[in-house]
């Protein structure tokens, strides 16, 4: 059957091409339908108990999706009058800016006054008011000591100010709703950078980040793919030195991508920054199906063979291996399945079945152009496996100190594994390079950090925020919250009741206080809530039958761990305090800290039913329980030796991480399946001791196999260069466990190969009545030399 | 102030009390006209006006009145919130109307009275006393683009309808809601307006308006305000029992449920005025 689908593929090569291209073509159209979702929503799953909690919050209050101006003057002095009018301007033009419910700045903060016996609600900077020395004097006093302001929207040195615009996106067409409001913002700044010379303005808030995760993501696609096309075309043309092999292994990796993402076009899939890496991924291991194939076909043909002679006898040789090596990297990344985080969910379906359409192109398209194309081999001498041969002996020489050596390196380096720390900063998913990144450093030095907590206190009743009780709690939180080290700044109504109550005492300072009655609070209230302008009232802060109030804590960018645990301190603190109210912690950043641990746990469970998956498929090629479980060590060790590198290296396991090991066990695996399939191929059928067959492994599959990790290594480098971290570390790492997996395979593996053999054939000796080892004879599962 | 009289550009019966305004009204229609392309029949603008002057014509005459109203606040979570107020006008020549609203609920503002005197071509007059202080506080008027009470009406959503505060132009004839109606669009003369333009709906027979959708600064569309269940009084004033405020790009909504309206109750100046303010109850 097999063989009958190769001779037909041979014999009608282009009636093959037709097919496989018309099957291309036709799932490619997808990819028209394929778009790219720029929120960082897309991260968390429907049930995500923190996205649920945020966006029930977002329908209780408003939304509190943000673009910031952070505006640093060219004089480092906010408070001229030529800056404040410049501010004043953008903040009335910020109000254009697509899907803008609401703009807060200095300009049109609503400061409120007594005068004789009314109460002056009105922007801080007036229009057509010509500002004297004396008014600005009056502005920086204001800006500078009113706690709704300073630290969040100057700071106290008044050298940045933020203009923060609120936006709704309605989330109809996720696709245009960003950018169209990423265009209009920048062109705001290029106007206001051309209108005031030296200024600098930088874009930050959420909005800013969505934007980025899809331009980061763009920006990728337009230079890692083709570099990676580039080491693709180096790595088989140097090494195999042909060029119709290259242009049919090009041949097959682009229909395998454009396939792949045209299918997810027509499943109605949409692209994220996680998943949009999975072109640079499919094109990686696509190459080694081809690789394997062209090997085995140009050592027969170097042999005298003709090229289809030799083409059928790589193809039977290699459709095993091939199909099992796919299948498990197939399994590998189908484990990311049990991601919490549906990008990596889609990452894996779609490498897993890009991986699946390079086996089937493969062994389809692959042999039908190689046989319609012109292809001549050199005959050339021998390829040396001189250094094959010198690292055999070597590892065999040397196994005793190997062995222990190795032994103490791999636990050594797992030691370190706990190490790791979980984190997801959103901030730095994106490296410096990124405007977003420079623009939250920016804030960050100068201003606050991004990471924002916004607490909702529900006192159960309607109007029950007024009652003197419930507001002496929230000034009491209000301060504690602003005594936490990490804390830039905490909005709170309890000031703004406060600061009511000195203006109905013709500001009178020793009135800043809270009023003593609930009729006097909720009467206040009123009055000032009549007394806003369009855009600018509480309902950012205040429920509809004012039973709750939100409030909203900005904090320096500190890692997860800092953020969750700055979550229960404010559990502890009403726990203790207030255990009468209904308080609820949420925010983008709370989401992101409780992401890694709950994809790091659903991953775990993920990564062992892969290794169950695996193991059980190696048993079976292997036709050994006792050896599928032995491929567990080399299996194994290389992602935890990784990661033991990783805690010194970095230290940081973010979302993209906790997908690695699962992912990374489909890959390795396959060159533990290549050499020990050769080993036990030469052990049992050819009679060979166990020196030996370590000796044959290496000289059959060691060439293929550090060509293949050579491939690897590289394509996962050029996904490291990524400004997109996520996927840069991701590729690092899988990088990184790849190439232990190949120095594990050849020095360890052989070494205990031989040891155990030593251990088996001393326990057969003295008891010679058991059966013998249950290591039948084996299909040729591998490639077969280079 | 208010609250009813959005309802104003929705009378009935043309009628020919109150001689101030619709002379005036008549005198813009003619400046209209008389500046119009010559060649053209009537432009739109014209068309917008002359149905605007109709809409507050028939609404003229009314006296004074008084009415009980609930304000149904709702968040895009469900959540809910009942304001119960009563509600006083006095309709005044050549110039906007004068109101007073009292808040019955919640009981924390009881006694919170706001009284507004609405002008053609200037700011309004707005003053609160607060029972609780036992003082009156002057509002700002900047502050007409803004929410009523944390409602989705801003003020000038809720005060008298005066032909001067917009112009118009007319764009089409559509049915709404089973009656033949008119299509209007509105632009604010004034700058501190939320809007840019206010599109309207009136149905032919009556002149009531049916629905308005109002646009942002950006004119982005922002809310929809609908009108229901219009019922007739003095034989001759139609008000809306129902008034829903939805909006768009919040998901919040805001509805009125007004009962209890009585007109011409022998309503006074002097009932209108920052010391009648604090005996409002």
């Amino acid at each position: 059957m097999r063989d009958r689908l190769f001779r037909w593929v041979l014999a009608h090569p282009v009636w093959v091409l037709l097919l496989a291209v018309g099957f291309a073509v036709a799932a490619t159209m997808g990819a028209q339908k394929l778009v790219f979702k720029g929120d960082y929503r897309v991260f968390f799953s429907e049930e995500n108990p923190q996205l649920t909690a945020y966006e029930s919050m977002q329908k209780i209050y408003s939304k509190s999706d943000n673009v910031a101006f952070v505006i640093a003057p060219a004089d480092g002095q906010v408070f001229t009058a030529e800056h404040l009018e410049a501010i004043r301007q953008l903040t009335e033009e910020a109000w254009q800016i697509p899907y803008s419910t609401r703009v807060d700045s200095l300009s049109n903060y609503q400061h409120t006054v007594a005068e004789e016996d009314d109460l002056i609600v009105e922007d801080l900077v007036l229009e057509d008011a010509p500002l004297g020395l004396s008014d600005l004097e009056r502005i920086r006093r204001v800006a500078t000591t009113e706690p709704q302001l300073v630290h969040k929207l100057v700071d106290p040195e008044g050298r940045v100010s933020v203009v923060n615009v609120t936006i709704q996106l309605p989330g109809k067409d996720p696709v245009t709703e960003g950018p169209e409001v990423a265009t209009k913002v920048r062109q705001l700044v290029a106007d206001f950078e051309a209108a005031n010379p030296g200024s600098k303005v930088h874009l930050s808030g959420m909005v800013m980040m969505n934007v980025a995760f899809t331009e980061a993501s763009l920006a990728d696609n337009a230079t890692l793919v083709p570099l990676m096309f580039g080491v693709v075309i180096l790595a088989i043309g140097l090494l195999l030195r042909t060029i119709t092999g290259t242009v049919s292994t090009l041949v097959i990796i682009i229909v395998s991508i454009t396939s792949t993402m045209g299918l997810a076009g027509w499943s109605g899939m949409y692209l994220t920054g996680p998943s949009a890496s999975a072109p640079t991924m499919i094109l990686t291991l696509a190459v080694a199906d081809c690789i394997h194939i062209l090997t085995t076909m140009f050592y027969d043909m170097r042999h005298g063979s003709t090229k289809r002679d030799a083409l059928m006898h790589s193809l039977k040789l290699n459709f095993q291996p091939i199909l099992l090596t796919s299948v498990t990297t197939a399994i590998g990344f189908l484990s990311m399945n049990f991601s919490d985080s549906p990008p990596f969910r889609d990452l894996g379906n779609l490498v897993a079945t890009g991986v699946m359409l390079a086996f089937i192109f493969s062994i389809t398209l692959f042999p039908a152009l190689l046989m319609m194309l012109p292809l001549r081999v050199q005959v050339r001498t021998e390829e040396s496996t001189d250094l094959m041969d010198r690292i055999a002996s070597f590892v065999v020489k040397r196994r005793r100190a190997l062995l222990p050596g190795m032994t103490a390196v791999i636990i050594g380096l797992s030691l370190f594994v706990p190490n790791n720390e979980l984190n997801d900063e959103f901030v730095k998913y994106f490296d410096q390079s990124v405007p977003f990144r420079a623009a939250t450093d920016f804030q960050q030095e100068n201003l606050s950090g991004m990471t924002v907590l916004e607490v909702s206190i529900d006192s159960g009743r309607a109007s029950g925020i007024n009652d003197p009780a419930y507001l002496k709690m929230m000034d009491e939180f209000t301060h504690w919250l602003r005594a936490q080290p990490e804390t830039d700044h905490v909005n709170s109504l309890s000031d703004t009741f406060k600061r009511l109550n000195k203006n109905m005492h013709a500001d009178d300072q020793s009135w800043y206080r809270l009023p003593d009655s609930q009729e006097l609070a909720a009467q206040y209230l009123l009055l000032y809530e009549m007394s806003l302008p369009y855009g600018l009232d509480l309902n950012n802060q205040l429920n509809v039958d004012k039973s709750a109030v939100r409030l909203i804590g900005t904090f320096e960018n500190v890692s997860s761990t800092a953020i969750i645990a700055l979550e229960s301190q404010i559990y502890d603190w009403f726990a203790q305090n207030a255990n009468y109210y209904d308080v609820t912690v949420t925010s983008p950043s709370l989401m992101f800290s409780h992401i890694g641990q709950r994809n790091a746990y659903s991953m775990l469970l993920g990564t062992v039913a892969a290794l169950l998956l695996i193991s059980l498929l190696l048993g079976l090629a292997l036709r050994s329980v006792r050896y599928g479980v032995l491929s567990l060590i080399p299996n194994l060790a290389p992602a935890a030796v990784g990661f033991g590198l990783w805690a010194l290296w970095d230290g940081q396991v973010g979302l993209g991480l906790s997908v690695v090991v699962g992912m990374t066990l489909g890959i390795v695996v396959d060159d533990t399946v290549h050499f020990l399939s050769k080993y036990l191929h030469a052990r049992d059928d050819k009679g060979l001791d166990a020196e030996k067959a370590v000796k044959y492994a290496f000289g059959s599959v060691g060439r293929a196999l550090w060509i293949t990790t050579l491939v690897l290594v590289a394509g996962f480098m050029v996904l490291a260069q990524s400004s997109f971290k996520m996927n840069a570390d991701m590729g690092l790492l899988t990088a990184g466990i790849i190439l232990v997996a190949l120095i594990i395979d050849f020095l360890f593996l052989p070494p205990l190969l031989i040891k155990l053999d030593n251990l088996l054939s001393a326990k057969r000796y003295s008891t010679p009545g058991q059966a013998p080892e249950a290591v039948k004879t084996l299909p040729e599962v591998s490639t077969d030399a280079a | 102030m208010l609250l009813n009289q959005t309802l104003k550009s929705n009378a009935s019966r043309s009628s020919l009390a109150g001689a101030g305004k619709p002379l005036m009204a008549a005198l813009m229609l003619f400046g209209a006209s008389v500046l119009a392309n010559p060649v053209m029949a009537v432009t739109a603008e014209e068309r917008g006006l002359e149905i605007s002057v109709e809409a507050k014509n028939r609404d003229l005459g009314w006296g004074d009145m008084s009415a009980q109203m609930e304000m149904i606040l709702r968040n895009k979570e469900g959540q809910m919130s009942h304001r119960q107020i009563r509600l006083k006008s006095l309709e005044q020549d050549n110039d906007g109307d004068k109101s007073l609203t009292i808040f019955d609920q919640p009981l924390d503002v009881k006694g919170t009275a706001f009284l507004s005197f609405s002008h053609i071509n200037k700011a309004d007059d707005q003053w609160l006393y607060l029972p609780a202080l036992k003082r009156v506080k002057r509002i700002s008027s900047r502050n007409k683009s803004g929410p009523f009470m944390g409602s989705e009406f801003a003020f000038e959503d809720l005060t008298s309808f005066e032909v001067e505060k917009y112009s118009y132009k007319y764009l089409r004839d559509e049915p709404f809601d089973g009656q033949d109606s008119f299509v209007v669009e509105q632009y604010p003369t004034d700058k501190y307006s939320g809007y840019t333009r206010r599109v309207v709906w009136l149905d032919k027979e009556h002149y009531r308006v049916l629905k308005v959708d109002f646009y942002d600064r950006k004119d982005s569309l922002l809310k929809t305000l609908e009108f229901k269940e219009y019922k007739q009084y003095l034989d001759q004033y139609w008000r809306a029992d129902r008034s829903l405020m939805t909006n768009h790009q919040t998901g919040k909504s805001t509805e009125l449920v007004y009962s209890d309206y009585q007109f011409q109750v022998g309503l006074k100046k002097s009932d209108f005025n920052k010391n009648s303010l604090k005996r409002a109850r």
